[in-house]
């Protein structure tokens, strides 16, 4: 019995239904519409689509930290543990930020406090979460340091006295620094240079392993999710329309959008091919078209597409998709492997 | 650090330069002669000639203006021709009441205006905010040379707890400085509140609540400093204000501080008395703002490198 | 065919630019503007203001009621014949109140234009021109700026002499750094960008970019500090009126009244009230309507 409620509670983290809204003057942007997500214990889930999809409003629905106003949680569970997120109190959250699930923000350069040395903000959650006195939080914070590549004397040092490598260093150290079960890393390396990306991503990869940490990265870029994840999730307009393992979603991909994300790269085996990016613009999030939200740039869109919205069709143990073509025959998609 | 502070007050002194420059050329173009305003309209020719050359009232006003300037220089702002005593004399027994004025009123301004702003910004759209905001919004429009004759009505004529005017002891400071420190609480105010509400959007904010800082600390430790550049920049201004303003405090609640004597001595054409109260007053002004630009340091680490 | 296609949709869709762009100007500002309520508020109070200030002498005579003495029937309180009461020499204060609406309108838009096209000027050769020139006209407006705004009005009055063109010209005088430095902001912040040096690559004159380049594109911070600028204005003028500098009795200026109705203020506060609360309506109305162009000019400071 007890075996097999830990069983269920293998995932971490799990999102069920989740919507959000932002209110704006005139009108209501749907950024997140009814989204479903598991991440499993030292696991690692990669977040996919452009941007505007919704991906780091649904990182920022786990720490509850969306703002609001303007936003607003309309719908949805999200369980760590078992535990319902949204039934603790502001303060209870308090103890889950940075201690159990803490986050990597997209750009270094804004995320550190430009008037508190980095030392101190790095012990600043050791110091919350660990009942540590300060001088003691400090030197746990050195350590941090050390171990994400920095020497401890730069702690008394601040943000504006760093690199945009370093300083993403920090805020790695600061996610880190209380060893949580659920990192979520908000593209982590969009705002570094190609030579450091890798080193973050390598010292990414360490830590994951040293702890079991269960990880969502979010990003645009296909090769960190062929690298660092365990599974992936491609996320359109608020919505998850494919998920599967490595292997589903790069070798088996179902989802016309997905296939068009692939036909974006460049390819190194054939450079003269001609780059077919995906036709047109993310939609007007606070407008979206009927049916599949998905229908006015998919190539093999029918009229079907318009008027029906896709459910979620099961193709195998691991993946999952959401569109019209495995529900309806009227719909076809000409080969199953979309890529030659 | 030290360097800097050196060099930036000795940036002031070219401005006090220029300030009695303009303030000396300006009054220079008073019509009326300026013997006769001393010795009276009675003084016989010779009297007001020895006068004129004595002065040396028929050189080029640009000699005229370094003669004023050395002994400027040497402490000396003239004689009042009204008075007949130093100038520097009669604003050094005025000028620590018009000081005492404006710093209680600036404190009292700060310590109101500070967290009512940061309230209105960390409550943005509820009740308090809009009340404080509309509150703000009217002080700022209050001109309060009125504002100070409608508290004597109420305060002084009507309940009788406080003296309409004059400078005996605390009870006489209390009004006059609500008058002084109404307008500079609202303008805090309102600059605390943009400037939180900047802020707490801020990224670094959000790394703060990821953290798991308590919403309160995030408030006092991540966002007040940063959001305090703007407003002690606007502190700054509104001191200039006030000794503006204190022209007029002055006048409504009889207050025999250095605005009084600037009015008086304008209307009595006494202008060794008037160069020497706008010079003191711009010398004050911009030692405030030189305090301010060391402050800026402080507050922020990224300036005090830039100084170094 | 393909090419033809795509050429025809790209020309489409400049045209809705264009037209996007020429609506967009004026009408988004005047989109969000009314949404925000207060400043609408102050938009409808100040053009109130204006029709009172225009139409003043179709409520009252100025020479048989505003500033005619009528020593019987001095210092009554407000009554349904005199809706404020009456001043010390038996005037009435709402006809004073309306003529004066009227001086302070004027003067508060008169002074703001000597200090917006003075400043301005300075501030859009010494953005444009830099170096030596900047600096020279910058120092120049630090001294401006090291003397508080009312204590260099108050100078350049004394010198004058009292009289409304002084005045004016006081009040303009002492707040164009602040121009000065606004104009000059933006002008930085423009003429490096692309159109100014296509203009100068054609050839254009510095005089005719300064005109139709940069001016129109630094128009915004001007607006709304010429709104706020005319507050700033009437208060100076009505303090200034207040210790006997301003304007002159007997005409009917509202600082003026206000500083008249001093020595009674026990017996008959009637006759403070009124000018000092028509005073801050009006600025009320000003920063209102200044604070809402702000948001409206530069929608990422909301």
């Amino acid at each position: 019995m007890e075996s097999a409620i830990k069983e269920k509670y293998m995932s971490t983290v799990e999102i069920e239904n989740l919507v959000v809204e932002f209110k704006t003057d005139d009108d209501i942007v749907k950024a997140v519409n009814g989204v479903n997500l598991k991440v499993e214990r030292g696991k690692t889930l990669g977040l996919v689509g452009e941007t505007g999809a919704g991906k780091t409003t649904t990182a920022l629905s786990i720490l509850r930290l969306i703002p609001n106003p303007p936003g607003i949680i309309k719908e949805g569970k999200i369980t760590l543990d078992g535990h319902n997120l949204f039934d603790y109190t502001e303060d209870e959250m308090d103890k889950i930020r940075g201690n159990k699930v803490s986050m990597i923000f997209q750009d270094p350069m804004t995320s550190l406090n430009p008037v508190i040395t980095v030392g101190e903000q790095i012990a600043e959650g050791i110091q919350i979460h660990q009942n540590l006195n300060k001088s003691e939080a400090m030197k746990k914070a050195e350590e941090m340091l050390e171990l994400v590549g920095i020497q401890k004397e730069r702690a008394t040092e601040y943000p504006h006295q760093f690199s945009g490598g370093m300083k993403q260093r920090v805020v790695i150290a600061i996610a880190l620094s209380c060893n949580p079960q659920l990192l979520i890393a908000d593209e982590p390396t969009t705002a570094l240079d190609v030579t450091i990306q890798a080193q973050v991503l390598e010292l990414m990869k360490n830590l994951r392993e040293k702890y079991n940490t269960s990880m969502i990265m979010i990003t645009h870029d296909l090769g960190i999710v062929a690298e660092v994840c365990d599974e992936v999730s491609i996320m359109y307009a608020g919505k998850i329309v494919e998920h599967g393992n490595l292997e589903d979603i790069f070798e088996n991909t179902k989802h016309p959008y997905t296939e068009g994300l692939f036909n974006s790269l460049p390819n190194i085996e054939d450079r003269k091919s001609m780059l077919k990016p995906i036709k047109g613009l993310m939609p007007d999030p606070t407008n979206l078209p009927k049916g599949c939200a998905f229908h006015p740039r998919c190539i093999y869109a029918k009229e079907i597409c318009s008027k029906r919205e896709p459910v979620v069709t099961q193709l195998s143990d691991t993946h999952y998709v959401c569109c019209l073509a495995y529900e309806n025959t009227e719909v076809k998609i000409n080969g199953g492997g979309l890529i030659e | 650090m030290f360097k800097y502070i050196l060099k930036r007050f000795l940036m002031v002194i070219p401005v006090i330069i220029g300030v009695s420059f303009l303030v000396y050329f300006i009054i220079s173009l008073t019509p009326g002669d300026p013997v006769k305003m001393m010795l009276g309209e009675e003084a016989s020719e010779e009297s007001i000639q020895e006068v004129r050359d004595e002065l040396g009232l028929d050189k080029p006003i640009i000699v005229q203006y370094f003669k004023y300037i050395s002994k400027l220089v040497r402490g000396d702002l003239g004689v009042s021709y009204r008075s007949k005593r130093p100038v520097l004399g009669e604003i050094v027994a005025r000028f620590p009441i018009t000081l005492k004025l404006t710093f209680w009123s600036m404190l009292v301004a700060i310590i109101i205006a500070v967290p009512l702003g940061i309230i209105s910004a960390t409550k943005q759209y509820t009740l308090t905010d809009s009340i404080c905001s509309v509150a703000a919004l009217i002080g700022a429009a209050v001109p309060n040379f009125w504002y100070g004759l409608m508290l004597i009505i109420w305060f002084s004529l009507g309940l009788g707890w406080f003296p309409s005017g004059g400078y005996e002891g605390i009870k006489s400071m209390v009004l006059p400085s609500i008058t002084l420190g109404t307008t500079a609480a609202a303008i805090i105010t309102r600059m605390t509140r943009s400037s939180m509400l900047e802020v707490v959007r801020q990224d670094y904010i959000r790394t703060a609540k990821a953290k798991g800082v308590n919403k309160k600390v995030v408030i006092r430790k991540h966002a007040l400093r940063n959001a305090l550049i703007p407003i002690v920049t606007v502190v700054g201004l509104q001191f200039g204000h006030m000794l503006g303003g204190m022209v007029l405090t002055e006048t409504v609640f009889s207050i025999p501080g250095m605005g009084r004597l600037m009015v008086d001595s304008i209307k009595s054409k006494d202008t060794p008395m008037v160069l020497g109260c706008i010079i003191t007053l711009a010398t004050v002004f911009s030692l405030v703002n030189l305090c301010i630009d060391i402050l800026y340091a402080f507050i922020d680490p990224r300036i005090k490198s830039v100084y170094k | 065919m393909e090419n033809v296609e795509i050429g025809k949709d790209l020309l489409s869709k400049e045209e809705i630019i264009k037209k996007y762009k020429k609506r967009s100007q004026f009408w988004e500002v005047w989109r969000r503007l009314r949404k925000n309520k207060l400043a609408i508020i102050g938009l409808i109070i100040i053009i109130l203001l204006a029709i009172v200030a225009i139409g003043a002498d179709f409520i009252a005579d100025y020479d048989t009621i505003v500033i005619k003495q009528n020593i019987k029937g001095r210092l009554q309180p407000p009554s349904s014949e005199h809706i404020f009461g009456t001043d010390e020499y038996g005037r009435d204060i709402f006809a004073r109140l309306v003529h004066g609406t009227r001086v302070s309108l004027t003067v508060g838009l008169i002074s703001v234009s000597i200090a917006l096209i003075i400043g301005g000027f300075l501030g859009a050769i010494a953005g444009y021109y830099g170096n030596k020139i900047d600096n020279v006209i910058m120092r120049v407006m630090d001294i401006f700026l090291a003397v508080p705004n009312i204590l260099l009005a108050i100078a350049i009055v004394s010198a004058l002499g009292t009289s409304i063109i002084n005045l004016m010209i006081a009040v303009g005088i002492s707040s164009i750094p602040s121009y000065a430095r606004i104009v000059r902001a933006s002008v930085l912040s423009i003429k490096d960008q692309e159109f100014v040096e296509a203009a100068r690559a054609i050839g254009s004159k510095d005089i005719t970019i300064i005109i139709s380049h940069i001016i129109p594109n630094s128009l915004a911070p001007v607006i709304v500090q010429a709104t706020l600028g005319v507050a700033n204005a009437i208060l100076s003028t009505a303090a200034m009126s207040f210790i006997g500098l301003g304007i002159q009795p007997p005409a009917p200026e509202w600082g003026a009244m206000l500083s008249g109705g001093r020595t009674f203020l026990r017996d008959a506060s009637h006759i403070t009230i009124f000018p000092g609360i028509a005073i801050m309506i009006t600025i009320l109305s000003l920063n209102m309507l200044g604070d809402g162009l702000r948001d409206a000019l530069d929608p990422k400071l909301k």
